[in-house]
């Protein structure tokens, strides 16, 4: 059988009284917020695993290049990752604080990935390699 | 002392303490794989052409365990989301199927994926004795068809001829063993007084027939190692190794990435199988807690799988 525990207890130390109402509400309000969303996440799911099979199929079909082939990867890849943040992560419905960390940290990250580009191109002596040896 | 905002959401962030640490957290990890990931990218640019191998990984597998990843990420939400309704016994049910699914995951990856990779060898040939073994490499063909030189001879050790103080001696396979382990050939040419003579590749598809189109690009389904063996003189090696990380850049970065991946993979498990066994006592006295606790390793598990999503293809497919 399942087991229906009480609301939790008050955890609010400035004003108990009120914070237990206001979990109180939020509980009720996520609960029917959630058993909505179940089918959702299965259907996400559903999803990702057809995404996973149509990377896999697309990959051994030949686009003419093999760049073309790994930026057509990268982009069903993406929408990939970016199903799984939003709907499983709950990115959709997250913080602003949330998104803030998020930012910067694609910036950050961004900028990592710009760092590869010097192995083309030397600023600092100006120098341009397009094919080493 | 009650630490504060330890269940419920801090009024003006809207966030309760895990939730934001949690995030924090990630954000690190983002950089952490986003390093790893850039030096993929470095080291694939960077590489002559040919040196970048294509094909030796096991798509069919590969593509399982990403299907076992996602149900996995399916059913920790689940999971989760039986906690908020306070349905204990579903929580339950989902959290252990999760747990199998990331058991399942490691268990492929470490009694089959790895230990087949460390049974398979190749030998990158010397630039001038190319021509010697074009039968095996098919460069000719590769250049008609405008694609990158293959350098490499791949498949098991048949037999590596040695000579130990000067004189002759053939190492075989073990009693009842069909090739050479590569561990055990790199053991004996460790030995002192030990001088390589050749190896006796037994080849695989690609090298039995280099010239057939059908070997220009890689298949779903890989081909099983042919009973065709070439024998490589030791002059003629650059390097030899079996598919362990030293093997190539390709190979040192799929096993660190997928290693340090699996380990968090290992993490993961580890935390549900807590929440799994000792959760009861938090949900009867906090539900709300209990539920927090899932959602935050739950976003750990999602990003897990979220960065699987980006190697499976890179390593397995492109």
């Amino acid at each position: 059988m399942d087991e229906h525990p009480a609301p939790e207890t008050p955890v609010h130390p400035q004003s108990p009284t009120v914070a237990h109402a206001d979990d109180h509400k939020d509980h009720s309000h996520d609960a029917e917020h959630v058993s909505k969303h179940v089918k959702a996440y299965v259907f996400v799911g559903g999803v990702l695993l057809v995404c996973t099979g149509i990377t896999v199929w697309l990959s051994y079909v030949d686009f003419g290049s093999q760049n073309r082939n790994i930026i057509i990867a990268m982009i069903v890849a993406t929408f990939k990752a970016g199903l799984v943040a939003a709907i499983f992560m709950h990115l959709k419905e997250e913080k602003i604080t949330i998104w803030r960390f998020l930012i910067f940290t694609a910036i950050f990250v961004f900028g990592l990935f710009m760092l590869t580009l010097l192995h083309h191109v030397d600023p600092i002596m100006g120098t341009t390699y397009s094919k080493h040896l | 002392m009650q630490i504060p905002y330890e269940v419920s959401a801090r009024p003006d962030t809207g966030l309760y303490n895990a939730k934001l640490g949690i995030w924090l957290f990630l954000a690190s990890e983002v950089m952490l794989f986003g390093g790893l990931f850039s030096s993929y990218i470095f080291l694939r640019i960077g590489a002559d052409p040919g040196y970048w191998p294509h094909g030796l990984l096991n798509v069919p597998v590969g593509t399982f365990n990403t299907a076992v990843l996602i149900g996995s990420s399916v059913t920790v939400v689940l999971a989760w989301a039986s906690l908020k309704m306070r349905r204990w016994n579903a929580y339950w049910g989902w959290m252990l199927a999760t747990i199998i699914c990331g058991t399942v995951f490691l268990a492929v990856k470490l009694t089959y994926e790895w230990p087949q990779k460390f049974e398979h060898f190749g030998v990158f040939i010397k630039q001038d004795a190319f021509p010697k073994y074009e039968p095996y490499l098919g460069n000719k063909h590769l250049e008609e068809e405008k694609r990158e030189p293959r350098l490499e001879i791949t498949g098991h050790i048949h037999q590596m001829d040695i000579t130990r103080d000067g004189k002759l001696e053939s190492i075989l396979p073990k009693e009842k063993e069909e090739a050479v382990s590569p561990s055990e050939a790199d053991g004996v040419l460790s030995e002192e007084g030990v001088k390589l003579v050749d190896y006796q590749v037994q080849l695989d598809a690609i090298n039995a027939d280099p010239s057939d189109k059908d070997n220009d690009r890689p298949h779903f389904r890989q081909r099983a190692v042919t009973e065709k063996i070439a024998k490589i003189d030791a002059a003629d090696i650059a390097s030899a190794s079996a598919f362990f990380p030293r093997h190539s850049s390709y190979f040192s970065c799929y096993f660190l990435i997928t290693g340090l991946h699996g380990l968090h993979v290992f993490a993961g498990v580890l935390v549900f199988t807590y929440f799994l066994l000792f959760g009861k006592k938090l949900y009867l006295r906090n539900p709300e807690h209990m539920a927090n606790r899932v959602e935050i390793a739950g976003l750990f598990w999602h990003f897990v799988d979220l960065v699987w999503i980006f190697v499976f293809p890179i390593f397995y497919l492109l």
